[in-house]
């Protein structure tokens, strides 16, 4: 039945896109509004808190969230390596790739864990004052996201990367997609990061 | 082409149907039509499970304090609806009809049967994807009506859910924000959906300007619920976390309940709620609007046989709405005290935006003017639409307005506004496409004569209820207000509260014909005698009815713009050739 | 662009893009990190970092998301998306602008 959609694997004449990638664009529109709107509620409640830290480094791990930081660009460069693995016809190079990105997102929760159970052990916990409540909100939720792309990603790079052999284009299609959406990921991060971290 | 389709598709159609079980086909289905079904009719439950809510609530007001006759009983031991139980019934009543009712039976029903259909598809663009849509609304509706049977009932703070209040209030309000989390998530995959699948799955020849006006604000509408949602869901996450992890997003510093200062760190902002909140919820408005307007767009064409006058000017008027609609929030919260220079910018946006609304409507007038009308059932609901949207529309001009808001903000005049977009406006389109989409959908007419019934006993009554309130609110008389007869003005408006209690019940009784027309023509109404028994002019009307499991068994091509009718009526359907 | 029919030269071109990109990406992440230390006064330390985070977010969905060439559906979605994050952005304002009038 799928296979009389048109466009799932070959791109559009007049839009010149596949189903998949108008698809996961008007999705990633409407994250850019939900962050967009967790954004607005940082700004409102450092404006109006009153004991917000000076410096979120005061309070927070700087080094650890760098190394996060870093983490996350490389994965961001290696599922879009995977992605050109696949264009040239080189699946084992796209699996090296995908299992690097996973293996990096891996590493980017274990560290936030670190984090969390360090200021769970000094008591601090979103109740503690405003800023903890942004700063377990917003970076809970970006964690949640990097949950979803893991277990996207490791479908695609296990039971879903059958496809390749079947229908190569469109299984291309999809890693695109994955990254497209992984590299959102890393995009909210990189404004979190200073927001929460370093102002 | 008639014959010969339907023979082909009929053999296609069930050849496919004996290959998928029972649950793949009409449970865990990916045909549009299916999902379209399940939709609309779980929408149905929903509507007529919110206007049951109503009904009881309404007894309250006409006699306070008066055990409900007969069923009474069920619901408290003296037969009298408690405060706590009205409180959670309006609050339950506003969520359940707007994101439980309107909006699945407009959006989910509707735009999941026709998009696909009007565009020349064989099916969404994502068919997986539209299946978990439905289950996540499913979800959504189940933990709303599962909230009714926990310890302390349903939620209780308005449909609009307003901090501090909602934070503080009992666990039915975490069941709501988890309820709603599965709501906005459906309408996200739903508009996805739409949006691809009107786009990239047009036929050859179906260029935008093409698109049927129902596709257009079908569209629309998708892009609202895409953009606008995201925001509310970030607002019920962080209210969520005020109400389990003991944060403060909306709770101010020093707020005291019942007496004691409130152990939370304070600091936060409750009007931070209501900013996000509206950023959803006026283009929400425009969710429960444009669809309709799609419909009697199409039902207009069909029924006068002429093409919809400044088809142009209608699609940019559309979008236009749209798009302002996003920028109009604020107007609900002028009593906020947002000052000077915020209230003109939003009072100046809220007129503007009426501007497209008029101009839909005077499109819709001159397409009138002069057609021989042909009056179906689905012809008088539309109709009926046209003036009761108008007065919808314009009584919101004085709430718009910052000096009339402050005499009528929070007075029954609100209800009778927003009702009459959404009651006797949306709801009665949406009864139009009922009765006009009937025949694709089964392949049989429903009853004429019952339509009539309804529709006539359904105009009068719906106007006896929401006319009276415009008189009610300006007397003064607050929305919320359990028993207005303990305040001398709200004792002089009570017999207006009689006159609209019995309406309504009128109203509910208007609706057996319609459900019964609904269940029984499915079996026994009068059978099409073709495709387009109506003279439509879009491709739904190319396709047998019903449509078989993939639509269009032979491909279909556009070769014109949607209602090209000549002048000696003659049909020139998008879809057919020959001039 | 359609990635469709790249030839393995072009692809090999657009893998060394993205490893100049990451080394970019290093490089601001430790300007970013750096200028923390400095503790400039807070708002030229705000106006700085977001320049920083946004130079660094340009990258990531020009290269990255392959932005920089994209199609025209693509780019008027994510244009409305943007006016529309704009307005979102401005709640801030009318909330505060509210509670302290």
């Amino acid at each position: 039945m799928s296979a009389l959609i048109p466009y799932i694997d070959e791109p559009h004449p007049v839009t010149g896109v596949t189903n998949a990638k108008l698809g996961i664009w008007l999705f990633l529109a409407s994250e850019v509004m939900l962050f967009g709107a967790l954004f607005s509620t940082l700004i409102i409640m450092r404006s109006s808190a009153t004991d917000w830290p000076a410096h979120g480094s005061d309070v927070l791990n700087v080094p650890l969230a760098t190394l996060n930081t870093v983490f996350l660009i490389a994965s961001s460069v290696t599922i879009v390596l995977s992605w050109a693995a696949l264009k040239m016809k080189d699946l084992k190079k796209f699996k090296l790739n995908m299992g690097l990105t996973i293996l990096l997102s891996f590493g980017f929760l274990v560290i936030k864990y670190i984090e969390y159970s360090s200021k769970f052990h000094h008591e601090h916990f979103p109740s503690t004052s405003t800023f903890y409540a942004v700063y377990f909100t917003l970076t809970g939720l970006h964690g949640l996201h990097v949950v979803g792309g893991i277990i996207a990603n490791s479908y695609l790079l296990g039971p879903g990367s059958k496809m390749w052999f079947t229908e190569p284009e469109r299984f291309t299609g999809r890693i695109e997609c994955a990254g497209l959406y992984w590299h959102f990921v890393d995009l909210v991060w990189i404004f979190l990061f200073p927001a929460l971290y370093l102002l | 082409m008639s014959n010969d389709t339907h023979n082909h598709s009929h053999s296609h159609s069930h050849g496919g149907a004996h290959a998928l079980p029972f649950w793949r086909k009409y449970i865990f289905s990916t045909d549009h039509k299916t999902i379209g079904l399940q939709y609309g009719i779980t929408a149905i439950f929903f509507l007529l499970f919110g206007f049951g809510l109503m009904l009881l609530m309404r007894w309250q007001l006409a006699y306070p304090k008066q055990a409900i006759p007969l069923i009474g009983k069920l619901f408290t031991e003296d037969g009298v609806l408690s405060p706590e139980l009205y409180n959670q019934f309006g609050a339950m009543h506003g969520t359940i009809m707007v994101f439980l009712g309107v909006v699945p039976l407009a959006v989910g029903a509707f735009g999941n049967y026709l998009v696909p259909l009007q565009v020349g598809a064989q099916d969404m663009a994502f068919p997986k994807l539209n299946m978990l849509s439905y289950w996540a609304y499913f979800c959504g509706g189940v933990v709303m009506l599962g909230s009714f049977f926990s310890p302390n009932g349903a939620a209780a703070s308005g449909w609009t859910s307003y901090p501090p209040l909602a934070v503080v209030a009992d666990n039915g309000q975490s069941l709501w924000l988890i309820g709603m989390v599965f709501l906005i998530t459906s309408s996200l995959l739903g508009s996805v959906n739409t949006i691809v699948t009107a786009i990239q799955l047009r036929v050859k020849g179906l260029s935008f300007m093409r698109w049927p006006i129902f596709v257009w604000a079908q569209v629309t509408t998708a892009f609202l619920l895409l953009l606008a949602f995201p925001p509310l869901e970030a607002a019920g996450v962080l209210q969520l976390m005020d109400r389990i992890a003991g944060t403060s997003f909306f709770l101010p510093s020093g707020l005291v309940v019942s007496g004691e200062a409130l152990k939370v760190s304070g600091g936060g902002n409750p009007i931070l709620w209501q900013h996000l909140f509206w950023f959803l919820a006026h283009p929400e408005v425009y969710v429960l609007i444009l669809p309709a307007v799609g419909i009697v767009g199409e039902i207009i064409a069909v029924n006068t046989k002429k093409p919809l006058y400044g088809y142009k000017t209608l699609v940019y008027s559309l979008v236009f709405l749209g798009f302002m609609s996003f920028i109009v929030w604020a107007h609900h919260m002028f009593m906020t005290g947002m000052g000077v220079t915020m209230s003109t910018f939003f009072q100046a946006t809220t007129m503007i935006i009426s501007v497209p609304s008029v101009i839909i409507l005077t499109t819709y007038l001159l397409t009138l003017w002069g057609a021989s009308i042909t009056y179906t059932v689905p012809m008088l609901f539309a109709t009926a639409f046209l003036p009761m949207f108008a007065i919808g529309g314009l009584t919101g001009l004085p709430l718009g307005l910052t000096a009339s808001d402050i005499h009528l903000h929070d007075t029954y005049y609100v209800i009778g506004h927003f009702h009459y977009v959404v009651a006797p406006g949306t709801l009665f389109a949406l009864m139009a496409g009922v009765y006009f989409w009937y025949p694709k959908i089964t392949g049989r007419f429903m009853s004429d004569t019952l339509g009539k019934i309804h529709f006539w006993l359904s105009v009068i009554a719906i106007n006896g209820v929401f006319m009276p309130m415009f008189f009610m609110g300006m007397a003064g008389v607050s929305r919320r207000l359990y028993d207005q007869t303990i305040y001398a003005h709200g004792a002089a408006a009570q017999p207006l509260n009689v006159i609209m209690s019995v309406s309504a019940w009128i109203l509910a009784v208007a609706q057996l014909p319609f459900l019964y027309n609904m269940a029984t023509s499915w079996k026994t109404g009068k059978k099409v005698d073709s495709n387009n028994p109506w003279g439509g002019t879009t491709l739904e009307w190319a396709a047998s009815s019903p449509p078989p499991h993939e639509n269009f068994p032979t491909p279909v091509e556009v070769y014109r713009a949607p209602y090209e009718y000549s002048p000696n009526k003659k049909l020139l359907p998008q879809f057919v050739q020959e001039a | 662009m359609s990635h469709g029919e790249m030839t393995v030269e072009e692809v090999k071109k657009h893998i060394k893009k993205y490893y100049v990109v990451f080394g970019a990406l290093l490089c601001l992440t430790i300007v970013t990190v750096g200028i923390s230390y400095l503790h400039l006064p807070t708002l030229q330390a705000i106006i700085l970092a977001m320049a920083v985070a946004s130079m660094k977010g340009g990258l990531v969905a020009a290269y990255f998301m392959h932005l920089i060439d994209e199609k025209k559906i693509i780019y008027s979605m994510l244009w409305l998306t943007l006016v529309l994050f704009a307005f979102c952005m401005l709640i801030p304002l009318f909330t505060l602008h509210g509670s302290f009038n």
